[in-house]
């Protein structure tokens, strides 16, 4: 609301506010200069028809927001670069960034932190670089590091976070920490326990950002059939049926690089290496005379090598500050945010489409309903894994289960340990009453998509 | 250096190259663009343009520096855009759009597209009329608290490669093509071993079994679902039996089953692509013409002879179940016969061939996009009642922002500054935007009862622009950060 001033009160103010208001170049001392906050003071001091019930403008939000808010950017690629400055140029000044890679030449065109002479280092550590020293008074802090190093000690102290990830399975992930942060009291979920998660994503020209409120609204899981399943080649067509020049290709990096070992006995095919690709584009354009296919390129081979996704500067600008939008509506509490999930694609013209996605009742993150498994105890343990893998629900990538049996904690199948996968391949081909698993029986699944063990009910129906 | 320097640029813009080709990129290479106003927003836009590598920028801007845009303004601006990228070269020119249109209004000429960034209203009108003449697309961009606003003025843009999603195949099922038939006839279903039964095509299993369904139908196609389901049937029974009589496993024969309804759909030309056939520019051809209009005519022409009432064959098939050669050879036939008809095609164009050949590949999707001027729509006699009217009926409608902004403007014409600067005008600068709003609404007679986002978009569709692929909206789009919705208007 306006102050309603006297003539006198009103020329005093004016001129207090016009001496604020001569600029040129700042206050040299602190990195505050007048008027340097007064697009965003205009938003929080105003309250308009528009703004949200709860909303008392003051010029306390202003300062809350820019001393205490500490917010956690994950991801410092195309989403994460323009998310750290969308977000310091509100005026958030405790940010963390978590990446794990580090700078490549196809970055340029729009992780705009990135100049051609960081090519090689560490995305969190540049770009934190950067922040800091184009925006005074920021404190980027860097980890070059993949999300799972952290446990949820680290996670705790966020009030907001925000995802600029480029995989599903590091979503779900991120998605598992957050939901086992939260507390409940009698069943009662405390609020002080949830932590805000924004996340974006794009893909070409097309984006999508969501609010998750853990516990309260739709997580990761719950929409997990929105996103579409990886294309993976048949194997036969592959291997002895190729049309397409993508099948060649196919055919060098699955089976052909594993036989011919053409830069050593160990050395795994690397989509970043120039030669590598070299030698398999060489390869593929072997292949794909052998059956008369055209169109095998050097571009087409590293993209089907790097499963590469084309990218733009434009859409990740606006799915960056549609998701830092989000982050300042909450941290003030100054408009109703998303609710809670926006499509964008500008492919044809403009289009946008926002929707409330629901929870799913039996989401098997956030549901806290015990899942149920249902095999005849002649079914084989593989059986279990398909459905743990192929399930719409549950889309696990390598699942490792444990169960007690006879009193003993025993690993059923694990993938991810070659002596351990080893030892307990052949627990596939057995029946579940051969593996002496009983009706009604706890299993203990563990899988890259979730930071906990999820606990799943054996139930026999024959 | 020169082929260092190509590598190089390959590798930076290799995630884009594989959205526009690099037909696309030189498009975007050879642009100068011009950005009228330095503030935060402008040059948001232009950073998302000179990252991808247009060739230059001109900056226009005539204010001083204040408090709120320190390291936004002007030469600094120049500065930073042109330190992200080393391929492109910026200039600035420090004056005011409104005195280059009274000394020099020629000077917007030689843009690719001009940008302008919170302008007033009449410095808007003086310059979409002059650009309006001169054929220069022209791109106005304001955000207004957490309100964006984007209107597109071009005369007239034609677009080529729309790079539609979910395009429908264009197979010829329903008119086959004399060397389609011909490679139909080289295949005796009943007489083939297991694997060759197995792994023909789906596309020739559709074919042959139309073939039987005309005969016993008077040449008439599966039309409605019991129809089509009878037909599914008459396909399914064409699967494979072991000894025992059960079918057997041909994944081929159930693609065919899972596509008959696309197959079977009528090959027709695009109302889209017909008015433009019908439209006077394709119609008075003359020496002045653009290339698109000329090589439409002749697709049209085309159509009207060697095409027998359909467009020039597309050429591509989806990847199916099937054998190598069994499917290189049918592509080929595709293939060969897109050539044939690009060829024709070229026949009635002179030149122009490499063009021809994307013309005839895209001939369903080709698109133009008129906007109207800005003139139309600010002119009492013109302007859009009817979409603004039917617009307000939804009361969470887009247009109210559009509305405002007017006023807003509105009220910088009237007392040379923006509403609400200083905490003390609020209030009555409320009153006195109201009654801009009213004029305005009064004006036009029309009885109603009043970002960073939009800067993404907005480099977008000059790119767009730019390189004439995938199509720029027409011509209002109107941008919500409160409540992340959007709405694209005709105004």
């Amino acid at each position: 609301m306006a102050e309603t001033d006297e003539p006198e009160k009103k020329r005093r103010r004016v001129v207090e506010l016009t001496e604020k208001m001569v600029v040129d170049g700042g206050n040299g001392s602190t990195c505050e200069w007048d008027g340097r906050w007064n697009h965003i003071k205009k938003f929080l001091e105003r309250s308009g028809p528009f703004t949200h019930p709860d909303f008392e403008p003051s010029t306390e939000s202003l300062q809350l927001m820019l001393e205490t808010c500490k917010i956690l950017v994950i991801g410092a690629g195309g989403l994460g670069c323009e998310l750290l400055k969308d977000l310091a140029l509100s005026g958030f000044r405790n940010l963390h960034v978590v990446d794990m890679d580090t700078i490549d030449i196809s970055n340029l065109n729009r992780q705009f932190l990135f100049r051609s002479k960081d090519v090689g280092r560490p995305k969190a550590d540049v770009a934190a670089d950067f922040i800091n020293s184009r925006i005074p008074g920021c404190r980027a802090v860097p980890h070059f590091k993949k999300i799972q190093d952290f446990d949820e000690t680290f996670y705790r102290q966020f009030h907001i976070i925000v995802c600029g990830l480029d995989s599903i399975v590091a979503r779900r992930w991120l998605n598992g920490v957050v939901l086992s942060l939260l507390v409940y009291e009698d069943g009662v979920l405390d609020p002080r326990s949830i932590i805000p998660v924004i996340d974006g994503g794009t893909e070409g020209f097309k984006g999508n950002a969501r609010v998750i409120l853990p516990g309260m609204t739709a997580c990761i899981d719950c929409t997990l059939e929105l996103y579409p399943p990886q294309i993976n080649f048949p194997m036969c067509t592959i291997a002895s049926m190729p049309r397409l020049p993508e099948h060649c290709v196919e055919f060098v990096r699955v089976l052909l690089w594993p036989k011919e070992k053409p830069f050593g006995d160990d050395v795994i095919l690397d989509g970043d290496d120039p030669a590598h690709i070299q030698w398999v584009y060489q390869k593929s354009l072997e292949r794909a005379a052998e059956f008369n296919i055209t169109g095998v390129t050097y571009r087409l081979t590293q993209g089907v090598v790097k499963r590469i996704i084309p990218a733009v500067a434009s859409t990740n600008a606006v799915i960056a500050a549609a998701c830092a939008t989000e982050v300042f509506k909450i941290a003030t509490s100054a408009y109703t945010p998303l609710n809670n999930y926006m499509v964008f694609n500008d492919v044809d013209g403009l289009y946008t489409y926002t929707f409330e996605a629901e929870r799913k009742e039996n989401c098997s993150a956030c549901s806290q309903i015990p899942l149920d498994l249902h095999f005849s105890s002649s079914s084989k343990l593989q059986e279990v894994l398909d459905y743990l893998t192929e399930s719409a629900s549950l889309q696990m990538k390598s699942p490792a289960v444990t169960a007690t049996v006879e009193g003993k904690n025993k690993t059923l199948y694990l993938q991810s340990v070659a002596s351990i996968e080893q030892r307990t391949r052949p627990n596939l081909s057995k029946t579940l009453k051969e593996l002496g698993l009983t009706d009604g029986q706890e299993l203990a699944v563990a899988d890259v998509t979730t930071p906990q063990t999820m606990l799943f009910r054996l139930y026999f129906t024959s | 250096i020169m082929a260092a320097t190509k590598a190089s640029k390959e590798q930076k813009y290799d995630r884009q190259l594989r959205l526009w080709g690099d037909h696309g990129q030189e498009a975007l290479e050879n642009a100068h663009i011009c950005l009228i106003n330095a503030t935060a927003t402008g040059t948001e836009i232009l950073k998302n343009l000179v990252l991808p590598g247009i060739g230059a920028f001109t900056i226009v801007d005539g204010h001083t520096v204040t408090g709120e845009d320190v390291g936004n303004k002007a030469h600094a601006a120049t500065e930073l855009l042109q330190e992200l990228n080393s391929d492109v070269s910026g200039n600035f020119v420090e004056e005011s759009p409104d005195k280059l249109l009274d000394n020099d209004p020629e000077f917007f000429h030689r843009f690719t597209i001009v940008i302008g960034v919170q302008l007033p209203e009449s410095t808007c009108l003086r310059l979409g009329s002059v650009l309006w003449s001169a054929s220069v697309p022209f791109l106005l961009c304001k955000t207004y608290g957490l309100v964006g606003y984007m209107r597109l003025v071009v005369q007239e843009h034609t677009v080529i490669e729309s790079h539609p999603d979910n395009a429908l195949e264009d197979l010829r099922l329903d008119q086959p093509f004399a060397e389609f038939q011909n490679h139909v006839k080289s295949y005796d279903l009943d007489s083939m071993d297991k694997k060759d039964h197995s792994h023909t095509p789906w596309i020739i299993i559709v074919a042959k079994y139309l073939e039987k369904w005309f005969s016993e139908h008077n040449c008439r196609l599966p039309k409605n679902y019991k129809e089509k389901e009878a037909f599914r049937q008459f396909i399914r029974e064409g699967i494979l039996k072991n000894e025992n009589g059960v079918p057997e496993d041909e994944e081929n024969f159930e693609e065919a089953i899972k596509n008959v309804n696309t197959a079977l759909n009528l090959t027709k030309i695009p109302s889209t692509v017909e008015d433009l056939f019908n439209s006077e520019q394709c119609n008075s051809i003359t020496s002045q013409s653009p290339s698109f209009w000329v090589m439409l005519r002749a697709v049209k022409e085309f159509v009207h002879n060697e095409g027998n009432g359909s467009l020039p064959v597309r050429g591509t098939i989806p990847d199916m179940i099937a054998d190598s050669q069994k499917f290189i050879n049918l592509q080929n036939v595709y293939r060969e016969k897109a050539l044939q008809d690009a060829a024709a095609v070229s026949k009635h164009v002179e030149c122009l061939l490499q063009s021809v050949g994307k013309v005839c590949k895209n001939a369903s999707f080709l698109r133009v996009v008129r906007c109207r001027s800005l003139a139309e729509e600010y002119s009492v006699d013109s302007v859009n009642k009817d979409e603004i009217t039917s617009c307000m009926d939804n009361p969470d409608s887009e247009m109210v922002f559009y509305l405002m902004l007017r006023a807003v403007d509105r009220f910088y014409q009237q007392h040379s500054r923006y509403p609400g600067v200083y905490n003390y005008q609020v209030e009555e600068d409320i009153s006195k935007l109201k009654l801009s709003v009213n004029s305005l609404l009064q004006e036009y007679i029309l009885g109603v009862n009043f970002c960073h986002y939009v800067l993404g978009s907005a480099a977008q569709e000059a790119i767009k622009i730019i390189s004439h692929q995938f199509v720029p909206f027409n011509n209002t789009f109107i941008y919500n950060a409160m409540s992340q919705t959007s709405a694209t208007l005709q105004l």
